[in-house]
């Protein structure tokens, strides 16, 4: 779950990292008051965007009228399809150098990761790699301080700033691990008279482990199917074609994907139930495919751990309370097959075998619809 | 021949009392496992399938010594239940739950780094060497004995590639599903070295999928290290980028783990990268006969 940045740096202040004084608001007006208090001011949009900067989402003001007048064309801004709803307003630090900061899950060594560098204010892959310092921390021992003074003189950070540095990056570490944090992300970390301040911040929660944070806020940029799809657990994605899909497992539901690309026709969603679904779950699966309007629908299972006569059952469910009205294609092979065709058999219903034969069915007739 | 596991591996069920663990025990026990206890904490004395279920792993290996356990336990557990197999000395530990925390994730992996202890998974459906033993939730029909090793990121598409290997009469030594987190126990090079070194193997299918970058530092290893024969299938050729297609670790972020980049890696090692999963075992056919 990707935080907007005034909920990150709520949660920064909480650990005590430095960030600039600031005002959460909803209109012009309540902007142009924030100036008078604040002074100078960055105009920050609160979107999800990594490209908020490039499409004008950031703007400076010096008064209240320019403040009002910058904040109504924020407002008014497209920014990747995300619209604002409500702008930070900082105070403008004095910022004498940007540095880069971040903590992230390293998949390869399994550790999490500290990024550092000098370069901070641009674009991180814009850094060169041998100015970027990559230091995985060994999850049981911590972040010790010897990590930190070597992860300086890497970087090159000496004096009074590298005092500051370590006190600084152990606050970060620790709310990285405290709230099972993806990612922990300062960019730029600004160098100013009154030391480290976090002038942006980018934190993503993993989602699994939001059980166990009950106090921080839920936010989700899901279309309302994706968002339904959320609530019964299920990996739902929009994809723009017209042929539904829907399989038992994530790999398994890619290559469906690629396969009727393969043979010409568009997917309309990648929708996996994954293993062991009940009867409940996979009808609420195909209710929902439904109920985004496509032309074809395809199923494609495998069942391994899940069962091919569950799925029969929900199928034979959906199709006599809700309707099912548009061509179907159906695989089914594996665990409990026959018991399967046996339900299917008496509703009149065919299935192939090969995954293969049925994609090629599947585009054959939206080709046809 | 196979690695990792063989008839002889004695295992250990975590959670064997649950709907998952209880089924998947009896599957365990008709492919040949040689299952010697469950583990269901308050339900110690009870037996599932016939194997007698302890309080805790470390009661389980007093009773019989084991050397790997199989985790059925909801994800919120799963931490505890694997630093206790790791705890109580077994040196593999599969990990069958999906959702378990990244940082929950990172810890197993740490602690069995410190044990010298190989972890399969999470979100994984285990491994198999065929015809002598699994240790996970796969369909036993499909894994039948041959000369090809098979790794894989994800299940149901392993079990599709492996069935249409099956259908062309080319069995397999040992497949192994390294889960599809971003934080696993085992990648792609670790497996490879194995079969590298197993006499019975003799080439090796690598399924793959967008996200991350397991792939092409497989491709590198293969490259420099690997002289089997490799064929790969990838999933996620049509997957748009920064949409999480159902892995965790499958996404496309900042320009990173696309098929592209995967395939043209793989390719450039000489490996065979399928169009489809139905052409998978005309290329490993090719492969065997040295062509």
């Amino acid at each position: 779950m990707k935080l907007y940045e005034h909920l990150g740096k709520k949660l920064f202040k909480r650990y005590d990292i430095p960030v600039p004084k600031s005002k959460l608001v909803e209109n012009a007006d309540q902007a142009a008051e924030a100036v008078t208090e604040l002074g100078d001011v960055v105009i920050k949009s609160q979107v999800l965007s990594g490209r908020r900067g490039k499409a004008g989402g950031i703007g400076f003001a010096s008064s209240p009228a320019e403040a009002k007048e910058e904040a109504a064309r924020i407002f008014a801004l497209d920014i990747d399809g995300f619209v604002t709803e409500t702008l930070l307003i900082e105070e403008k630090i004095k910022i004498e150098q940007e540095l880069y900061l971040a903590l992230t899950i390293d998949g390869s060594s399994r550790q999490p990761l500290v990024l550092a560098s000098l370069d901070g204010g641009m674009d991180v892959e814009d850094v060169p790699e041998e100015r970027m310092i990559k230091w995985p921390v060994d999850v049981t021992l911590g972040l010790q301080g010897y990590m930190v003074r070597e992860i300086c003189r890497r970087m090159g950070v000496t004096g009074e700033l590298r005092k500051e540095f370590v006190k600084f990056l152990p606050r970060l570490y620790r709310m990285f691990r405290e709230l099972d944090a993806e990612l922990a992300e300062i960019n730029p970390l600004a160098v100013t008279p009154d030391g480290l301040i976090a002038a942006d911040a980018k934190v993503t929660i993993d989602d699994d482990a939001l059980y166990r944070h009950k106090e921080l806020p839920r936010i989700s940029e899901k279309t309302a199917l994706e968002r339904k799809a959320e609530e019964l657990d299920l990996a739902y994605v929009e994809l723009g074609g017209d042929i539904a899909v829907m399989a038992n497992g994530a790999g398994i539901t890619m290559a469906t994907l690629d396969m009727v690309q393969h043979y010409g026709g568009e997917p309309a969603n990648f929708l996996d139930f994954g293993g062991g679904a009940d009867v409940e779950r996979i009808s609420q699966s195909l209710e929902l495919l439904l109920g985004s309007n496509p032309k074809v629908l395809l199923l494609n299972i495998f069942g391994g751990i899940t069962r091919c006569d569950v799925v029969a059952e929900a199928f034979v469910r959906v199709k006599e309370s809700k309707g099912i009205e548009l061509p179907v294609s159906f695989r089914l092979v594996g665990t409990n097959e026959a018991e399967a065709q046996e339900i299917l058999g008496k509703e009149g219903i065919k299935t192939f075998t090969s995954m293969d034969e049925a994609v090629r069915h599947a585009v054959e007739l939206s080709s046809n619809s | 021949m196979a690695i990792y596991i063989n008839e002889n591996t004695r295992v250990i069920v975590q959670g064997i009392t649950g709907r998952q663990g209880s089924f998947h025990t009896g599957q365990m026990l008709q492919y040949g496992t040689n299952i010697v206890g469950g583990v269901s904490p308050g339900k110690g004395g009870q037996s599932v399938e016939g194997v007698p279920v302890f309080e805790s792993v470390f009661e389980a290996v007093e009773n019989h010594p084991a050397d790997a356990s199989i985790l059925f336990m909801p994800a919120p557990f799963a931490k505890d239940g694997a630093l206790e197999a790791l705890d109580a000395g077994l040196k593999t530990i599969v990990l069958i739950p999906e959702s378990i925390p990244l940082h929950d994730a990172m810890e197993i992996m740490n602690y069995a780094r410190q044990k010298n202890a190989v972890v399969v998974g999470p979100n994984t459906f285990g491994l198999v060497s065929s015809g002598s033993s699994k240790i996970g939730i796969m369909p036993n029909r499909y894994f039948v004995p041959g000369p090809v090793g098979v790794v894989s990121r994800s299940g149901t598409l392993c079990y599709e590639i492996v069935g249409h290997m099956v259908e062309n009469d080319i069995g397999t030594t040992t497949v192994v599903g390294l889960g599809g987190d971003r934080v696993v126990g085992m990648h792609f090079i670790d497996v490879l070295k194995e079969f590298e070194k197993d006499p019975g193997t003799e080439a090796v299918v690598l399924v793959g999928e967008i996200g991350g970058s397991a792939e092409e530092e497989a491709a590198a290893y293969i490259a420099s290290s690997i002289n089997k024969p490799v064929v790969a299938y990838l999933a996620g050729k049509s997957a748009p980028p920064g949409k999480r297609m159902g892995h965790a670790g499958a996404i496309i972020e900042r320009g990173r783990g696309t098929f592209e980049s995967k395939a043209e890696a793989l390719s450039e090692a000489g490996v065979k990268v399928a169009d489809l999963p139905t052409v998978v075992p005309p290329l490993v056919k090719a492969a065997l006969s040295g062509q």
